[in-house]
């Protein structure tokens, strides 16, 4: 094996010989930014602590979603079992007969309906996107700080707003919203249709609203930023793939979430007006009630018009965050770069057309489903590119197997197998058996949560020196590794097999289906994983948390040896980022073992007898 | 560079010809755009499925439309004065475009009350609902435009006059923001119309 190299050079004196000046520092405005506690830490507009609060509620909510999740698993795996010793967590929703107690159907639902809500919506969008767009948009392209601080900072207040709202709702006498977190009506619609249709759906709309906000204002400044505020030298195609994966996201969000608030409007409406939009004749609790003329399947059209998109403003960031990673500890270029940023617009378009396949069941037109299911069958293509070229990405290459590259590449795994099951259900045929069914869960936990998590754990283990100055542990990275890695796959994968033989999803019970008594003990051992899986996520917050104080110092500014120019700032970046000048740049973001040299970051001018130069 | 509108820029290297404030008011557009995009092919697809109850718009509704063109105008004029320096046209057009925005949100509340009178309330056939909804949320937009304009007024007649570049970018975003509510009526008007 040749000799590797490592380039010569000085950062702080490379850009100040080679920066632009931006006479940054001779506005004396950071006073402004950090003079006190308050204006630091709390009602901050400085992007990397913006990006801090996110991550840090988003996993306040990780835990209370993933321990909804472990109480409704002991319902599914023990449904008989005594629930009394819950009581003093969930109070009267654990009713106690005979001294036996069991969980409140009602409060079930609740449980299911908030897992999902708060999973998708305030851990894996506000929780991954808010984050790492936050921290990496500015310090990935050399900015000084977003297009708008200020509008950042809200972004960041109408989510903690939404979470205060989402957060309230689930002490209510009523319980929170129960109607599954796609809210479909009647249950949302009707205010007297369950015990959580009433206050709870209303808080749920409240919050979501507020929510929607939250990602416009993030995305209009994400997308002013990334077209605007660019350093010297960095074209479009220049920048990490992070960055055009948080842009196509801000993009899709733009254009999807604001038809999500065109449902809440009209289902407002629905619920306090009492038009008809998504209600037809309908009869409940014996009562008939004075609604005509409207459908229901109209709101799943709005909300999947969202929806499907959602679900990629979700992967992408993951996908990015992956990219970057495996290319840094893989020592070598990514594969293909105009081939993912490709894929990734390639993606960003299909999502908005293939939405209805979410409803192949819902009695849509038929020959309209055919439509949709070679759309949705084509999004296989690029995604396939993307897995094609990550996996040539780590050929051959000199693999750093760090807690980050573990996850990188665990997001890899996860993403085949939930996306194979995609093109199962993609086939509207197929779909009818499959449709509603254990299987729809496997698909989108191991494709979505799972593969989403893992990307979002590579980013926190990769980034945590840029954020905290100081590194995780990676003992205890590489058991939260393995046990989430082996723990996602005990959990998910037999539920294809349960879906597959029919049993349907948001069962409280299946006692009195003979047929479905078989999967009791695969229930149990599903269960038993997704209690010990989330043992160890709580052993992951304690090792973010231990190692903010604690962890080991990051000595050097580039511990990774890592291309992008987040790397050059000082290891504790103050306001403005760069001290002086800001960097310019001179060549893409992937010149890993390039002309026998290890890595040759994005700030260093190309020297004469360099081979080729993007 | 502090703008007034109590947004922060930072300097950075800035690499477009147009002004980040305004651009990334043109990408909230976009968003907007898509709400109402959501509701007007809402609008269709409900429509498609019948039992739709057919009607006439509202005369309230043309006037209105008539009222906030008009007040595009004022704005427009109130501009260039501003630009040319003439104080008291800036400070008449001005205030003559806030009257028109209100008188707007005025006419559209008769044209809802008149639609209530000759049988299309809001609870009644979905067509009348989407009439409302649609317009009532318009109406919403324009009432955060007046707010705007208020403030744009009040400055006019408080702050002294000074041609500045800021203040000018300031008026801009208010008067893109303005013309694209009123340009929005107009496409809603007429889809209305031409759907019924
Ligand atoms: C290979 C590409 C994919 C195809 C062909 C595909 C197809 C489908 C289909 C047809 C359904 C509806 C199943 C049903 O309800 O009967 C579905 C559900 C779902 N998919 Fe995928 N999918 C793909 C990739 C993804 C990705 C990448 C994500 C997220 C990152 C995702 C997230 C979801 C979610 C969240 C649901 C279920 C929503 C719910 O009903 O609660 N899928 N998928
Ligand atoms: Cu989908």
């Amino acid at each position: 094996m040749a000799e590797v190299l490592v380039k010569k050079y000085d950062t702080d004196e490379l850009i100040e010989k080679t920066g632009y000046d931006d006479h940054f520092h001779e506005h004396h405005d950071g006073d402004k930014y950090r003079s006190n506690f308050i204006n630091t830490y709390i009602f901050s507009m400085d992007h990397k602590i913006i990006a801090r609060q996110f991550l840090i509620t988003g996993m306040i909510w990780a835990l209370i979603g993933a321990a909804m999740s472990v109480i409704f698993r002991l319902q599914l795996g023990f449904p008989d079992s005594n629930m009394a010793w819950l009581k003093p967590l969930l109070g009267k929703w654990i009713t106690v007969d005979n001294g036996v107690g069991a969980l409140d159907p009602n409060f079930y639902y609740a449980l299911v309906t908030m897992h999902g809500t708060i999973i998708v919506f305030m851990v894996l969008t506000a929780g991954l996107s808010g984050t790492f767009s936050n921290l990496l948009i500015p310090l990935q392209l050399g900015a000084r700080d977003m297009a708008s601080p200020f509008l950042n900072m809200l972004s960041y207040w109408f989510f903690f707003l939404s979470s205060v709202i989402m957060f309230y709702s689930l002490f209510i006498a009523t319980g929170p919203f129960s109607g599954g977190w796609t809210g479909y009506p009647p249950l949302s619609a009707l205010p007297q249709a369950s015990s959580g249709s009433g206050a709870g759906a209303t808080l749920w709309i409240v919050s979501l609203v507020f929510f929607v906000v939250s990602v416009l204002l993030g995305g209009v400044n994400y997308i002013t930023t990334v077209l605007n505020l660019r350093t010297k030298g960095m074209s479009l195609w220049r920048m990490p793939l992070t960055i055009w994966a948080f842009f196509v996201t801000a993009i899709i969000g733009l254009l999807s979430f604001p038809v999500l608030a065109s449902a809440f409007f009209l289902l407002t409406f629905d619920r306090s007006l009492g038009t008809s939009f998504f209600l037809n004749e309908i009869v409940v609790k014996g009562e008939i009630l004075d609604y005509a003329g409207g459908s229901p399947i109209l709101f799943q059209h709005l909300f999947w018009f969202l929806g499907h998109p959602e679900v990629y403003i979700i992967i992408l960031p993951a996908m990015g965050l992956t990219s970057e990673v495996l290319s840094v500890h893989a020592r070598k270029p990514i594969f293909g770069y105009k081939a993912m940023v490709l894929s990734i617009l390639a993606i960003a378009f299909l999502s908005f057309i293939v939405w209805a396949h979410h409803m192949f069941m819902s009695g849509v037109n038929p020959f309209i489903s055919n439509i949709f299911v070679i759309f949705t069958l084509i999004i296989a293509v690029p995604s396939a590119v993307k897995v094609f070229n990550w996996i040539t990405t780590l050929y051959g290459g000199n693999i750093r197997l760090n807690t980050p590259m573990l996850f990188a590449i665990g997001f890899v795994s996860m993403f085949i197998s939930g996306g194979l099951t995609g093109i199962f259900l993609g086939n509207s045929a197929i779909d009818i058996q499959l449709h509603d069914t254990y299987f729809v869960i496997a698909h989108f936990h191991i494709v979505m949560g799972v593969a989403a998590f893992f990307g979002m754990f590579a980013g926190i283990y990769h980034w945590y020196p840029k954020m905290y100055g100081r590194f995780m542990n990676s003992t205890l990275g590489k058991i939260h590794f393995w046990g989430t890695l082996i723990g996602a796959y005990a959990i998910f994968w037999p539920m294809h097999y349960t879906g597959l033989a029919g049993v349907p999803r948001r069962y409280y019970k299946f006692d009195v289906f003979d047929a479905f008594g078989q999967f009791a003990e695969l229930n149990m051992f599903i269960t038993i994983a997704a209690a010990i899986v989330f043992g160890v996520q709580v052993l992951f917050v304690i090792n973010f948390f231990y190692s903010i104080w604690y962890g080991k110092k990051v000595k050097t500014r580039n511990p990774w040896g890592a291309n992008t120019l987040e790397w050059t700032t000082p290891i504790n970046a103050g306001h403005g980022n760069w001290d002086g000048n800001l960097p310019v740049v001179h060549r893409w973001a992937y010149d890993y073992g390039k002309d026998g040299y290890d890595f040759i970051p994005q700030h260093v001018p190309v020297s004469e007898d360099e081979s080729v130069v993007h | 560079m502090e703008s007034t509108s109590g947004i922060k820029l930072t300097n950075s290297y800035n690499r477009s010809k147009i002004h980040p404030h305004k651009f990334a008011l043109y990408v909230s557009m976009a968003s907007i755009i898509m709400m109402f995009a959501g509701l007007t092919s809402a609008f269709v697809v409900r429509r498609a499925a019948g039992n739709w109850l057919e009607f006439y718009m509202p005369q309230e509704f043309y006037i209105s439309a008539a009222v906030i063109v008009v007040s595009s105008i004022c704005l427009h004029l109130s501009i260039r004065s501003f630009k040319r320096g003439s104080e008291a046209g800036y400070r008449l057009f001005m205030i003559l475009a806030m009257i028109c925005g209100i008188a707007f949100v005025g006419l559209q509340y008769s044209g809802w009350l008149t639609l209530d009178a000759g049988g299309i309330s809001v609870d009644g056939n979905p067509s009348g609902s989407f009439v409302y909804a649609i317009s009532g949320l318009h109406a919403a937009h324009v009432v955060g435009g007046i707010a705007v304009l208020l403030v744009c007024a009040l400055r006019a007649f408080t702050v002294p006059y000074k041609r500045t570049e800021r203040r000018l970018i300031r008026l801009e975003l208010s008067a893109i923001y303005w013309h694209f509510v009123d340009i929005l009526w107009l496409y809603l008007l007429f889809f209305m119309i031409w759907q019924m």
